[in-house]
This record gives structure tokens, sequence and C-alpha cells, in this order.
């Protein structure tokens, strides 16, 4: 989009867009790491995902300023009202995953001082490859504000909830045959559970990124309505 | 929450629907525009206009200067008239009557259409005998008639309180947001259908200007009102729908939420975000 007359209010617009992304980028480097260090016992790779986890936090409250700042001073309208409607929604939903990965890497340290139960842990590894690069290509369509890959992304939320379902499963039918493993057994769910609550926030910032390009607000309505909307020509 | 929000919180397939979008096409219209052209001389300053005002609803023309928002505003109670080598073709019907038709008296329908400029115009006169104005041009000078018309005019506009016990100090010595409303009372007291607003608040400071916009919103509730501003922020406040014009053409014209927010036109996305170069 062609640039506005006022030259610092385009530079505002982008700061923000930039923070965004570092943030992004931040907060998807956490959910990788806190996977890592789970499956790989690495404690000390858990433990600078729960250190660093503050930054993550402070961005949220600078950028949420400047968008306030935004709307006061420049009261931005159409495509630039939707990106400031969009990043503060964006920014808290990211700041949620930054928690959930915080929460995976507890549970790494926990589980770091069990015996090695590595092979145990290939279903978490694959749940957080996969919710990694369902972030990953929610926060690139951000960027390239690309609805196409927007709606690819949010569809690949409920194959992670199915994901999770059958590590649940699994991990029941382990606990009942045996129960010493129960303590492991929650904690690894918990772990999963984490990562699935990823899985919905980058949903989230999918239909934000929706909003953004088609002033569409498609919350709360089926994959197929979702598609629906955003075929519809403007 | 109105009933609306909650039907449409309730019911899944009206959630990306989105709420309150008011629809021109369950409204009354008042005014329609169909395929005006004016010209000034061999300039063409609007070309082919179709457009309907909803009635008591306020509608709002935004656009750059010379964009033709005001010349169109001047068509609706025909001020164009005089103006030398306005040429203007097309009609503009008010209530299914065409104003420009062959047997319409201007004077009669500047009474039915109402106008307030940009500068407030009191006459020298007392604050009463400016609201009096028109009616006693209507023939009408029953003193107690009078009196309840000021009144009842002077309270509509909102400016009753400060003037009540001043009413026949010169108007002119009224600050210029209080002659502003003046003006308005005066174009009220007549009764007018429709309420022209020629950059009303302008020439004003910004609570002088809150209060024109209040009072704006007050009288829709009785007058179909059309604003001319540049003030798109002010637009966006008073307005239910929005016109925007680009050298003299209609480029979009939809309900104020939906222009401000998700406009069609890229043109009008550019303008409203301050994109025009």
């Amino acid at each position: 989009m062609s640039a506005h007359i006022s030259q610092q209010f385009n530079t505002e617009l982008d700061t923000v867009r930039n923070q965004v992304m570092t943030m992004g980028g931040l907060v998807e480097n956490h959910v990788m790491s806190a996977c890592t260090a789970l499956v790989n016992g690495d404690v000390a790779l858990a433990e600078r995902v729960v250190d660093e986890d503050f930054k993550v936090n402070a961005l949220e409250v600078a950028i949420d300023e400047q968008c306030t700042n935004i709307i006061a001073r420049r009261q931005p309208t159409a495509g630039d009202l939707r990106l400031v409607m969009m990043v503060v929604k964006t920014i808290t939903d990211l700041e949620r995953i930054g928690d959930e990965a915080e929460k995976v890497a507890k549970m790494a340290l926990e589980l770091s001082t069990d015996e090695d139960v590595s092979e145990q842990y290939v279903e978490i590894r694959h749940l957080g490859d996969h919710v990694s690069k369902m972030l990953h290509d929610a926060l690139d369509a951000f960027a390239r504000t690309d609805v196409e890959a927007a709606i690819k992304a949010a569809a690949e939320d409920e194959k992670i909830d199915q994901e999770y379902e059958a590590i649940t499963r699994q991990l029941i039918t382990r606990m009942m045959e045996n129960p010493r493993t129960i303590q492991r057994g929650l904690n690894v769910l918990w772990a999963a559970r984490a990562l699935e609550r990823i899985g919905d926030h980058a949903k989230n910032i999918s239909e934000y990124v929706i909003y953004l390009v088609k002033g569409k607000d498609v919350r709360h309505v089926t994959l197929d309505q979702m598609k629906k909307e955003v075929l519809e020509t403007r | 929450m109105n009933d609306q929000v909650l039907t449409h919180a309730i019911d899944p397939t009206l959630v990306s629907k989105g709420v309150n979008h008011l629809d021109l096409a369950n409204e009354d219209i008042c005014l329609k525009v169909n395929d005006l052209s004016l010209s000034y001389g061999e300039k063409e300053a609007l070309h082919g206009i179709n457009l309907s005002i909803p009635r008591t609803r306020v509608t709002a023309f935004i656009g750059p200067s010379g964009c033709g928002k005001s010349t169109l505003l001047r068509c609706f109670n025909r001020m164009n008239d005089l103006v030398d080598s306005v040429n203007i073709n097309g009609e503009i019907n008010l209530d299914g009557e065409n104003i420009y038709g062959p047997h319409v008296d201007a004077s009669a329908l500047r009474r039915r259409v109402g106008m307030v400029f940009q500068r407030p115009n009191p006459f020298p006169k007392s604050i009463y005998e400016n609201v009096a104005y028109g009616l006693r041009l209507q023939g009408i000078n029953k003193r107690h008639i009078l009196d309840e018309r000021v009144e009842w005019a002077l309270k509509s506009a909102a400016l009753w309180d400060e003037v009540h016990n001043r009413l026949n100090d010169s108007a002119l010595g009224l600050s210029g947001g209080q002659q502003q409303r003046l003006v308005i009372a005066r174009a009220i007291a007549i009764k007018p259908e429709v309420l022209l607003l020629d950059e009303p608040a302008s020439a004003l400071d910004p609570i002088s200007t809150l209060k024109i916009e209040e009072l704006i919103y007050e009288l829709k509730s009785e007058y179909t009102i059309i604003i001319v501003t540049h003030n798109m922020q002010q637009a966006a406040r008073v307005s239910d729908y929005t016109a925007f014009m680009y050298m003299g053409d209609l480029i979009e014209f939809g309900s104020t939420d939906k222009l401000f927010t998700n406009p069609e036109k890229k043109q009008t996305e550019d303008y409203i975000t301050g994109r025009y170069g």
C-alpha cells in the first residue's frame, strides 16, 4: 500500500509491525526451545526459556503502549485501524504463547530428573514441531498479509487437537498399565496441553490476519465459513 | 447491550456479518439525486451524481477541496441558482417531487431545506429577533406564538440556558460558538425538513465544536441532516452515512461504520487514511 502523507505515521506503523515480528520470533524460539529441552532433558535450555519470558512480557507492554499512542494521536481509519486493532490482539495471544512455552519448559525441568525415557517423548516432539510450524506460518501470513496462508495455518489447529487427544489416550493407557508412571504421565500431559493451547493462540493470530486484510471478522466460525468469507471478493 | 447485538452474539451464522451496520435498503429516502450534473460555465463541477439521502439520519460529505461536496450541498436548496453561469442537469427529488421542476418556488423550497454556513452570520439584531426573523417573514406576528417558538428553537439548539436572560441583547455580542448555535436555532425555528450544514464547526474551538456535534445528534431525530466537513474525524463522529467525493464524482457512499473501517474503494481508503498525494 502506498505511503501516508505523514511520514511520521508511516514510521510509527512500520515500527509497530516490526516489533510484532520481533516478539513473534522470540516466542517461536521459546516454543521450539522448550520442546527440545523437554525431549532431550536439557536443563540449561529449559532454564533459559523460563528466564527469558520477561522479554516477551516487556514487548507486549511496549507495543500495547505504542498502539494506544497511535490511536490517540493519529485516529487511524480503515486498513490502518484494522492493523492497530489486530496488533493489540495479536500481542495478547503471543504473550499467552510465551506463558505456555514457559509451562512446557517448567515441565521439562521436572521431568529432567527422571531416568532416560526419551522414547516416550516421540509424540511430544512431533506435536511440538507441528505447533511451532503452525505458529511460524501464522506469523509469516501476518508479515506477508497473505490470507491464503492464514487460512492454511488456521486449518492446522484441528489436526493439532487430534494429535493432543491421541497423546492423552496414550498417556492414560500407560498410566493404567503402570501406576508408578502417573506422576511423570501427568507432567507430560501438562506439556501436551500447553502445546495444544499454543495451537489455539496461533489460530487466533491467523484469524486476525484475515480481519486485517479483508475486514472480515472470522472468529468463532467454522473453517468452511471462514474460507467462504475470504473468497467473497471485495 | 441492545437486542441486535445480542442476536448477533447468540446466532453463530451472524457472527462474522458484523453488528449495527445501517443499510440504505432499510431507510426511508428523503432526497433522491438522479444523474445530477452541474457546470460553472464551461467547467463541469459535478458529473452525473446519483445518491439517496435517508430521512432523519445524518449524512456527511467528505472529500478534498474542490471535489464538489459544497456545490452538491448547495444544490439541495437551490443556492446555486444565485450564481450566474451555473447550468444544472438532472433532478433532485424531495419527497418524490423534483425541486428543479418548472413550478417550484425556490423561497418555499428554502423554508423546507434550511442551511447553516461555515462562519456564523447572525443579523445585527437582538438574539430574539434573529430567531424570530424567519417566522415574521412567514407572517407570524403574534407575540405569544413567537415567544414560544423562539424559546423552543433556542432550547433545541442548546443555547437557551446561556441566553434566556438576555434575549434582547445584540446577537453580535455572543461568542463564535454561541453565534453558530443561534444561527442553527434561526434555521430550525421555521421547522424545515432538511438541514444543510456547510462546515458548521470549522471556525469554532473544540468545545464549541463538540456542542455543535452534540446538537446534530439531538436534532437528527426530527430532521434530515446533511453536513459537509473537512474534518474526517468529525464526519466519523456525527454521521450515520458518509459520501466520499473526488473531482466531481461520487466515489463511495455507505454506512459510516463500514466506510471508516472497511471501505470498498481504494480511493476512499487512501483518502481517509491520509494517503492522498
